[in-house]
Order: C-alpha cells, then sequence, then structure tokens
C-alpha cells in the first residue's frame, strides 16, 4: 500500500528535476522554441481575430447606411479573416506535427537510457524492487512525461499566450469592466483550487484502492488451482467482493471530482458573463463605453475563462509529469555495478618460440590481459576467508575457504538456504563479497573487468529462464555467432536434440511465455544447451538436474560428462548420487563449510555427509 | 454481450437517469448563449439597466440550474459507470472463479487477468462515455440545430454543407487511422513484454554478458514504437487544424450571409454572435460522436474477450451424491484420459485398486502421465472413459467440494499468497487450532524454520510467497494439505526443492502419524518411493507395473534403471 502511494506523490525538488529533463532534451530546445513562437503566433492571430470582429461589425452597422459604400470593407474584414484562419490551422498543424515528433523521439531516447541504466544496475536492485514496480517506470512514468510534453506544454503556453493577449484587450477596450473579471476570476480560482485538490487526493485514493484490486485478482488469478483444490472459492469471492467494493467507491468518488470541473467552469464563466453584461449595460448608459466595444469586450471574456480552467487542469498533469520524471531520474543516478578491473579475457594461442601471444580468433585458448602481460586461463578458483551478507546485516556464508583446481569438479551439498548458491553467485560477482579474496587463476576477481569474467563462466541456473524466440535463438544465447551446426552439436551435448527435434517445428519452434509451452525438464535441458554452447572455460551448475526425470537425467549426465572434460566445474545438486565423482565436495550448514573432502574421505569421516548420503538408503 | 448488459442492472436507474439529467444540462446550457444575445440585442440598445438586469438573472440563473445538472449528471454518470464496471468485474472473477482446471488451462492466467483488469477498465469507460457524451452530443448537436434553424433560416444553409463534410472527414479518418493505431498498439504491448522478459531473465543476461545485445534488442522494439506512434499521431495532427478551418470557414460564411442580412435589415447583431456559437456546438458535438463511435469500435474486441469468459460453461458439475467420502480406498476402472484437442491419450487404460491406508509411489519419466493419473482423483479433470471410484463412490456423483476436502492435493506448481504463515495455512482448515498448526507444520518438518523467524507464524510472506526458498514453500504447502484431515493426501513432486534428508523425514511423519490416510507420491527421486507400500511404473501414459519396491527392484526394467542411475555403486 504504502509504495503504491509513493509512485502518486508529488516531486521533492520539481524546478531541478524540470531544469534536468530540459538538458536531457537539450537537442530538442531549438525545435520547442519553434514550437513556442508559432503557438504564440497563433494565439495572438487568435485574440486578433476576436478583436477583428469589431470593425467587422462596425462595417455591417455602416452598410445599414449606405450598402454599396461600406461593401467593400465589410468583404476587406472578411477576407482578412479568412486569411487569418487559413495561416493559423496551417501553423497549428505546423507545431502538432513537430511536437509529435520531438515528443516521440524523447520518449524513445528516455526509455532506451533507462533501459541501459537498469542492464548496470546490479542484482540487488532487482532484488529489491518486484516487476510490477519497475514496469511501472516504463508505463506510468513515461506515460505521464508524455502527457505533459504532448498535451500539456502546448496548451500551457497557448494558454497563458491567449491570457495576456485577452487580458491586455480588455485592459485597452475597458480597464473598470476588467476590474469586474479579475475578481470573479480570483474567486473562480479558489472555487478550482479547492475541488482540485478534492480531486487529487481522490484520484491518489483510487490509484492505491485500484493498485490493491489489481494486485488481489493478479495473486487469485496465479494462484486459481490452488484455490480449486481447496475449496477456497467462496472466500476468495467474499474477500474480491470487499476489496473490489472498496475501489468502487474510490473510483465513483474520483470520477465524479474529476467530471464535476467541466460544469463548474463552463458555467462560472456563464456567470462571469451575466454579471459582466450586466454592468457593461450600465456603462454604456453612462456613455463610458459604446455597444460595439462593449460586444467585443464581451467576446473577450467569454475567450478568457477558458484557458484559465485549462491552466489548471494541465497544472495537476505537469506536476504528475515532474515527479515521474523525478523518480526516472532517480534510477539514472544510482550507482552502477561496481566493475573498475582491467584485466580482460582474450583469445589466445601459442607461437613458435611456445609463448602465449593473444590471437584474434577462437582457438580454444583462453589468456587473461593485464596490460600487456598475458597469464593463460586455467579455471583455478580459490575463495579465501570469505563473508558475505545480501543486505549488510545477516550474514550468509561466513569465513568460506576453498580451492578448484584446474579442470576439478567441485560439489557443494547441503540444506536449503546453507548458502550453496550463493557460493556460486560470488564467483561471477552477481553480488560483492564483504570480506576475504576471490582469486581467479591468481588473480583477484575484482580486478578482472566484469564482462571477461562472466564471459569465463557459463551457468545453468536454479531457475531456468528462456526468451522469446526460436528454440535455436534461444541455444544460441550463449554464443550469438555460433552457426546451425554448432548449435545442433551442443543441443545433442546435453541431450536436447531428440526432444527438439520432436517439437512441431523443431529448432524454429517458437518459444514464448519464458517457454512455458515446454515442460520444466525440456527448459533445462534447454538452458544446458546454452550452456553447451558457450564452451566457456569454468562451469557452475546450479541444481540443474533436480526436475529432470532420472532417464533423461542419465542421457544429460553422459553429455555433462563430456561437457566437463577439462573444465573446471561447480555443482550444487541435491541428489548425492549425482556429486559422488566430484574431485572435492563441500558440506555447507547455515554459511559454513563444515565438511570437506572427496566421497570416500567424507564417508570415512562418519559426519553430516554421511548421514545424508545412508539417510537415502534408510530401508536397506 | 447480454451477460455483459445484465451486469447494469443493480445501477440501471443511475445509468438511465444521468443522460436525462445530463439533457437538461445541454438545454440550458444550447439557450444561454440565446439569452446573451437578448442581452446584446435588445437589452444593452434599450438602454433600461432594469431589462438587462432581467436578462441577466435570468442567465445567472439558467447557468447555476445548468450547474446543478451538471454535477448531478456528473454523480450519476460516474456511480453508474463505476458501478457497471465493479459488477462486471465480479461477474467475471465469479465466473472465473467456477471454472474447471481444463477451463483455466485454456484460457491461460495472464490472459484472465487482462480480462479482469483491461479489458472491464475499457467496457466501464464504454458505458461512462455512453451515458455523458454519446447521449449529450447528439442531443446537444439537435438541439443546437433547432434553435440555430429558428433563429434563421436562411443561415442554417451554412450547416447543410457542413455537417457532410466533417462526416466524411471522420469517416476518412477512422479508415485510415484505426489500423494504424492497432499497429502502434501491438508495437507497445511488444515493448511492454520485452521489459517484463528482461526483468525474469536479468540473471541470464548478466550472466551471459549479453548486456549489449538486450540493449539492441530493446533499442530496435523501441524504434519500431516510436515510428509507428508518429505514423498514427502525425496523422492524428490533421484532425485538429482541418476542424478548425471547417469551423472557421462556417463562421466566417455566416458573417459574410448574417452581415449582409443585417444590413437589409433582416437580422439582428445578437442573433449572428449566437448563431456562432451553434456552430461550435454542432460541429464539435458531431465530432465528438464520430470519437465515441471510434472508441466504441475499439471496445468490440474488450466486450468479445469478456464474453468468452462469461459464456465459458464449467466443464465439470456437482454430482448429485451429497456425502462425505468415507473410506480412504481408489479404484481406477479403465480409465482413459486425453487432455482437451490433444492428439494422444496421456493415460491409458489405468486399472487398479489402492487401499485405504496405503502409501503408493508413482515413478516414470517427465510426460509419462504421473501428474494426469493423480489430478483425475480429486476431480481436476473428468476422465474420457472408464470409471473412478473414491471411497467405493464414483468421483462424479460427490459434491466437488465434499470430495476435495477429502482428497487433498499439493499441486507440482504450488502457490502460497500474501498474508501470515497462520493465513496461509489456514487455507487447509480456517477452525484449527494452533497447536494442529503447530503438529501439522512439525508433520512438514517446517515448524524448525518458522520458529527461527522473528515474528513467527505471523510472519508476513509477500506476494507468491518470495520470501522464503523454494523447499520451505513446499514443506509449508505440505502443511496446508495435512491440516485439511483427509482421507487421501496426494504429492505432485512435492518435494523437488527439498533437501533428501528433509524429505526423508516428512515421509516418516506421513507414515506414521497419518496410518489411516491413503498416501500418493509421485516422486523423481527412486528413495522418496522406496519405503512406499506399492509402486506404480508409468510409462507413456501406460502403467507398466504396480508391486512393492523390492518385487520391482527384482523384475521390473524401467524401476531398476532409475534404481541404478540414482544408487549405482552404493551398495
Amino acid at each position: 500500500m504504502a509504495k503504491d502511494e509513493k509512485k502518486y506523490q508529488k516531486a521533492n525538488n520539481p524546478l531541478q528535476t524540470l531544469k534536468r529533463l530540459l538538458t536531457f532534451m537539450k537537442d530538442k530546445i531549438p525545435m520547442l522554441i519553434i514550437i513556442f513562437i508559432i503557438i504564440g503566433i497563433n494565439s495572438l492571430f487568435t485574440v486578433y481575430a476576436t478583436h477583428l470582429i469589431n470593425p467587422l461589425f462596425v462595417s455591417i452597422g455602416n452598410m445599414m447606411k449606405d450598402f454599396n459604400a461600406n461593401y467593400p470593407h465589410f468583404l476587406k474584414y472578411i477576407e482578412i479573416l479568412a486569411l487569418i484562419y487559413v495561416l493559423t490551422a496551417i501553423l497549428q498543424f505546423t507545431s502538432d506535427r513537430i511536437m509529435t515528433s520531438v515528443v516521440n523521439r524523447t520518449l524513445n531516447k528516455i526509455r532506451n537510457q533507462l533501459f541501459s541504466k537498469m542492464q548496470k544496475l546490479p542484482l540487488s536492485f532487482f532484488d529489491s524492487n518486484t516487476h510490477g514496480e519497475l514496469m511501472s517506470y516504463y508505463t506510468n512514468d513515461v506515460g505521464a512525461i508524455r502527457d505533459a510534453l504532448g498535451d500539456s506544454l502546448v496548451s500551457l503556453v497557448s494558454a497563458i499566450v491567449t491570457l495576456i493577449s485577452t487580458f491586455v484587450m480588455m485592459i485597452l477596450i475597458s480597464p473598470q469592466l476588467t476590474i469586474v473579471i479579475i475578481v470573479l476570476i480570483i474567486i473562480m480560482t479558489l472555487l478550482t483550487k479547492v475541488i482540485g485538490k478534492k480531486s487529487i487526493s481522490n484520484y491518489q485514493f483510487q490509484q492505491s484502492s485500484v493498485a490493491k484490486l489489481n494486485g488481489y485478482m493478479e495473486e487469485m488469478m496465479a494462484g486459481q488451482k490452488v484455490v480449486k483444490v481447496f475449496n477456497h472459492e467462496q472466500n476468495v469471492k467474499n474477500d474480491f467482493n470487499k476489496i473490489n467494493e472498496d475501489a468502487r467507491i474510490a473510483s465513483t468518488k474520483a470520477n465524479f471530482y474529476a467530471g464535476v470541473m467541466g460544469p463548474i467552469s463552463n458555467n462560472l464563466s456563464h456567470i462571469n458573463f451575466a454579471i459582466c453584461s450586466i454592468l457593461g449595460a450600465y456603462f454604456v448608459i453612462k456613455g463610458s463605453i459604446n455597444v460595439a466595444d462593449l460586444i467585443e469586450f464581451l467576446q473577450h471574456a467569454r475567450n478568457f475563462s477558458n484557458p484559465l480552467s485549462r491552466i489548471m487542469q494541465q497544472f495537476n498533469s505537469l506536476t504528475r509529469a515532474i515527479a515521474g520524471a523525478e523518480r526516472i531520474f532517480n534510477i539514472f543516478d544510482m550507482p552502477d555495478e561496481v566493475d573498475d578491473g582491467n584485466v580482460s579475457l582474450v583469445y589466445a594461442t601459442y607461437d613458435e618460440n611456445n609463448q602465449l601471444i593473444e590471437s584474434e580468433e577462437r582457438t580454444g585458448l583462453w589468456a587473461w590481459k593485464d596490460g600487456t602481460q598475458l597469464t593463460r586461463l586455467r579455471g583455478d578458483v580459490r575463495f579465501i576467508d570469505v563473508h558475505f551478507s545480501y543486505d549488510g546485516k545477516k550474514e550468509i556464508l561466513h569465513d568460506v575457504s576453498f580451492y578448484a583446481r584446474p579442470g576439478q569438479k567441485i560439489a557443494f551439498v547441503g540444506a536449503t538456504g546453507a548458502g550453496k548458491t550463493t557460493i556460486t553467485n560470488l564467483i561471477n560477482r552477481f553480488y560483492e563479497i564483504n570480506e576475504g579474496q576471490i582469486l581467479y587463476d591468481g588473480i583477484d576477481i575484482r580486478k578482472i573487468k566484469k564482462s571477461s569474467l562472466r564471459m569465463s563462466l557459463a551457468m545453468v541456473l536454479q531457475d531456468t529462464h528462456l526468451f522469446t524466440g526460436t528454440v535455436k535463438d534461444n541455444i544460441r544465447y550463449g554464443k550469438l555467432d555460433a552457426t546451425d551446426e554448432e548449435v545442433v552439436a551442443a543441443a545433442k551435448l546435453a541431450n536436447a536434440d531428440e526432444f527438439i527435434t520432436r517439437l512441431p517445428q523443431g529448432y524454429d519452434t517458437v518459444l514464448t511465455g519464458d517457454g512455458s509451452n515446454l515442460s520444466q525438464g525440456q527448459r533445462q535441458l534447454l538452458s544446458i544447451a546454452r550452456a553447451a554452447i558457450a564452451d566457456a572455460p569454468v562451469l557452475i551448475l546450479d541444481e540443474a538436474t533436480s526436475s529432470i526425470d532420472t532417464r533423461t537425467e542419465k542421457f544429460i549426465e553422459d553429455g555433462m560428462d563430456n561437457l566437463m572434460v577439462g573444465r573446471t566445474v561447480f555443482v550444487i545438486a541435491h541428489r548425492l548420487s549425482t556429486v559422488r565423482n566430484s574431485n572435492a565436495i563441500m558440506v555447507l550448514e547455515n554459511g559454513r563449510i563444515i565438511e570437506r573432502g572427496d566421497h570416500d574421505d567424507l564417508i570415512a569421516q562418519k559426519g553430516k555427509y554421511y548421514m545424508l548420503y545412508t539417510g537415502q538408503f534408510e530401508l536397506d | 454481450m447480454k451477460k455483459i448488459l445484465a451486469c447494469t442492472k443493480k445501477y440501471l436507474p443511475f445509468i438511465i437517469l444521468a443522460p436525462i439529467v445530463l439533457i437538461i444540462e445541454v438545454i440550458l446550457e444550447v439557450n444561454i448563449p440565446k439569452v446573451m444575445a437578448q442581452i446584446i440585442d435588445t437589452g444593452i440598445p434599450s438602454g433600461d439597466p432594469e431589462v438587462v438586469i432581467a436578462l441577466g438573472k435570468k442567465m445567472v440563473l439558467m447557468a447555476l440550474c445548468s450547474f446543478a445538472a451538471g454535477a448531478v449528471g456528473c454523480y450519476l454518470s460516474s456511480t453508474g459507470a463505476m458501478g457497471f464496471g465493479a459488477e462486471l468485474r465480479k461477474t467475471v472473477f465469479n465466473r472465473i472463479q467456477d471454472f474447471s482446471f481444463e477451463n483455466i488451462d485454456g484460457f491461460q492466467q495472464s490472459s484472465l487477468l487482462t480480462r479482469l483488469t483491461t479489458d472491464v477498465d475499457y467496457v466501464q469507460q464504454g458505458l461512462r462515455m455512453l451515458t455523458t457524451m454519446f447521449i449529450r452530443a447528439p442531443f446537444m448537436m439537435i438541439a443546437a440545430a433547432v434553435v440555430a434553424f429558428r433563429l434563421n433560416k436562411d443561415l442554417f444553409v451554412v450547416f447543410e454543407v457542413a455537417v457532410p463534410v466533417v462526416i466524411i472527414i471522420i469517416a476518412l479518418l477512422s479508415h485510415f487511422a484505426l489500423p494504424k493505431f492497432r499497429y502502434m498498439l501491438t508495437k507497445y504491448d511488444g515493448l511492454n513484454d520485452m521489459e517484463q522478459e528482461y526483468l525474469t531473465n536479468v540473471r541470464v543476461v548478466k550472466a551471459y554478458v549479453r548486456e549489449e545485445h538486450e540493449k539492441k534488442k530493446f533499442a530496435d522494439v523501441n524504434w519500431q514504437l516510436m515510428t509507428s506512434s508518429i505514423d498514427i499521431e502525425g496523422m492524428l495532427c490533421l484532425l485538429g487544424p482541418v476542424m478548425q478551418l471547417v469551423i472557421y470557414g462556417c463562421i466566417l460564411a455566416v458573417y459574410y450571409l448574417g452581415g449582409v442580412d443585417i444590413a437589409r435589415g433582416q437580422m439582428e447583431f445578437g442573433s449572428l454572435t449566437a448563431f456562432v456559437s451553434y456552430i461550435s456546438q454542432i460541429l464539435i458535438g458531431l465530432l465528438m460522436m464520430g470519437m465515441i463511435f471510434m472508441n466504441i469500435i475499439r471496445l468490440k474486441g474488450s466486450v468479445e474477450r469478456l464474453s468468452e469468459v462469461l459464456n465459458t460453461q464449467s466443464t465439470l458439475l456437482d454430482g448429485n451424491y451429497d456425502g462425505n467420502v468415507k473410506t480412504g480406498d481408489i479404484d481406477f476402472e479403465h480409465v482413459s484420459f486425453t487432455y482437451n484437442k490433444a492428439a494422444r491419450e496421456s493415460l491409458s487404460d489405468a486399472d487398479f485398486h489402492i487401499a485405504s491406508g496405503e502409501t503408493i509411489g508413482i515413478i516414470g519419466s517427465t510426460g509419462s502421465g504421473k501428474t494426469t493419473l493423480v489430478q483425475l482423483i480429486p476431480r481436476l479433470y473428468d476422465v474420457s472413459s472408464g470409471t473412478i471410484k473414491v471411497g467405493g463412490i464414483n468421483v462424479k456423483d460427490y459434491k466437488l467440494k465434499n470430495l476435495r476436502d477429502d482428497v487433498a492435493m499439493v499441486l507440482q506448481q504450488n502457490v502460497l499468497f500474501s498474508g501470515t504463515i497462520k493465513d496461509n495455512l489456514k487455507w487447509g482448515n480456517p477452525d484449527a487450532t494452533d497447536e494442529e498448526i503447530i503438529t501439522a507444520c512439525k508433520q512438514a518438518a517446517v515448524d524448525d524454520f518458522i520458529q527461527t523467524l522473528p515474528l513467527k507464524y505471523d510472519t508476513d510472506l509477500g506476494q507468491g510467497g518470495v520470501n522464503v526458498s523454494g523447499g520451505q514453500k513446499q514443506r509449508l504447502c505440505i502443511a496446508r494439505a495435512l491440516l485439511k484431515k483427509p482421507k487421501i493426501i496426494i504429492l505432485d513432486d512435492s518435494t523437488s526443492a527439498v533437501d533428501t534428508h528433509t524429505d526423508s523425514c516428512i515421509r516418516q511423519a506421513l507414515k506414521e502419524e497419518l496410518r489411516g490416510t491413503t498416501t500418493l507420491i509421485i516422486a523423481q527421486r527412486i528413495a522418496s518411493v522406496k519405503d512406499a507400500d506399492r509402486v506404480i511404473v508409468l510409462d507413456d501414459g501406460k502403467i507398466v507395473d504396480f508391486d512393492t519396491p523390492d518385487n520391482l527392484l527384482q523384475h521390473n526394467l524401467i524401476y531398476q534403471e532409475i534404481y541404478n542411475t540414482q544408487m549405482k555403486g552404493v551398495e
């Protein structure tokens, strides 16, 4: 609830945000100035056209006396008006068309920058915000800016110009009557302000209760099958009714206050007109104003209240946009994922003198490049007294030390939440360690460029996620320039080829919605194929085989064994049989390594591992 | 459509009264310019302040009445439209609650949610527009036209030219703009999908260092959205100026014709200004009608999607037998099952008996029909042929509620709901005492974990149970099912994320403390089923064997194969 409300709050620093938004649109400012000039000219034209009505009427009056002598004058005014109207229409179109382009290009830039920025943010940012919250930057906030730029700004400028020029015309015609108008305007402004405030607070209330309703529906749709299994339909209906009713009341109020503004400002302007007419009539009788002037004044008075209520309305929209822009700028200001290493990963080969040299092409050999110095990538990973906490408060890993020599298979075993996944997340620097050191081929991983570090590691994550696109595209995600043959080879290695060829369009079958048309096992096979094609020197397998049936698993294991040859591998698996042949097994409990050694050592120790292992054999 | 209209019933008085009251507002609004004209024509030239005051008073009074009518109309239409929206949402939501699994599968969750939110909102806004503008705009137009016609028949000829012009403009616009608009919307959806996908896949992107690739993908979709937006909006930019030209053209024509008339003494100044205000009222009214019309066409899609939900009948109906499930016996008599529209049978000719209190393991490879088989027991789906009896009675004869109360099932893809742990557990039994809850949690081996939480059983779980790990979530789901105290409990791969030790503790607890309960365990791990009384081995929808684990190990090839892959070299 609190989070929902935060979204609709006002900006903390509106002026600065506005300034920044303008700086952001710097290249569009000449365009904006042109637009504003056009709008200004147009508004002046409109006021002038209203002014011309007076001489037009005078000429009509004259025609009553002598038709033929005054007809040319009359016609001239009609012609001038026609010219002005055609010009305003053309100018209007020009400025609208330019504005459309400016707005859309700006939004495009904002979205691109926002997306690029999100790419640079650390994972902790994504952990601490729900998808809905993050999506609302793209939808609500960008939307608010769009409304403000597209409609409000233009409206505001034209309203202000109209307001000022109309005001000048009115003063020129009759200062006394203008004062009356001002008094009425002040009353009107105060009234709109009161209603406007109510309207805004009701709008916010509506937004939060609708957000609550949508949240509830989202949750229930996701859990619909559970609802049915527990016969909870009636309870859910009752809860829904309550929330739905709350949202109905809130929406009704918000809609009423928003809608009632129209009749209020409309009729206030009518009343305004009536009072001016009455007073104007007095002035006419007193002779301080003539009939034609009064009529023109009344025309202007009618034109006056319209832009005023427009300014009021646009003001709300502008505040929302600035609040949205501020939220987006806050994202822009967030610190990037730390990446200040300068050691990079390069293809390498040996020259005739058996010296390691950098290569242009993929050779199967990799090297770390620090300045000019090359170190061959071997896949030696060491954890030295590593401490880690996700939130800086609760430590998840305590004093973890271990090493993996090149080509070794290291397994992590332990209960859920013992810290197995966390360790693998530290190797690829998804998170930064708090204390200690992680060395990769003797280099502190903080000195290695993140992109290089991650390219040297292929991961199969606990939750399999796929992308919209073909099966082929998804496998190719591990190596963007892979040929079709490489894709098939990787799929065969992961034993995914068999099921893929059975799909309706084989490798060209389109996956949608995170691969929801595949079974859990098939999705995992694809993610293994994706890791296989990356052909990285170090592999991280996080519970990769937990949802695959045992028969398929056997095939995968064979494939994996091929894949593991010559690579350093970290495995997290629940089934102890899959980790038995590891070079070393780390048993984790509450973030500490409590036992380590190979299978035989650990069995001989008769500790936790032994208990777990034998636990599988209670029957025997 | 009929069912959607039925949702207006509760708020019908509001929905009907709103346009009526608004018509009063329109009548006043149309007549106010006439009074203005009188002030200018007769009041001011008469030089008699009394006349002007009388007319001014009349105008203020009319404005006040118009305001009152406008405010009341606004209240009525807001209440009516929002009430209708709430009713519609409720009807759709309740209908979904009554859906069977088969219905839910047919629609997909995300699509149901869009219908509940976006589509209902559109239809609700449509009704609001209908009650306010759609009645108002044509009425305003006609009223203004009548007054204008009475004011001056000669000038009315201007409308006879302008109205067809505006209609042609609207027609052309909708013809060219609508497809572009739809195209733009698909691009907008595409952008949202891409963002959503990125957010779920952020770890994969980072692990494979594909940030640049994603940026390119995004920039591409973003560019398409931009160009399609400029395309449609650029076209709409024409609308304003063109309408302006038409309106101003009319005004000039009126000035010209009217000016000549006045000069000839056939017309008053005031009538001329009044006539000019009717021009905008009539033409803008027409334009508004066109816009509303376009919006209603856009609604068509939403109405269809909602009707589809409302017209879908649940494929499962309650049986006539009113009793509860008496025992945990399960009988499959030549049962076959084919998923909706699927070409192949997912389960063929299953025929077996499970005695009350037995513990049955079910194994087989992915897609062999394990989940299909157990889902038929609490009648989540109906068999395609054959009969299933629970407690000796055909599952189709039970009331669904009675059957499912006694057959608890822990789904493979399970969810917890927002609320506290206790709230979630009480789904199993709303009247469960704290002791019962703790007992169930101990059996599901999750009490220890809950005790480590600061608020223990009152800990708030985020939406979708995000604050607990996969294994803890599975155990909570088991505890929730145990609280039902069912006759039959089905665990569909419900401990896959639980470590082996905890897994064996749970099975131990179930075996010892739920002696009378028939337990069905689907598992990938051989260890999870090897202490079962009997094990069903499934392969490609067929039951290939049903025997004790020991016997299976002796003679069943599939069982041996699985056993050996998982236990190799251990003996």
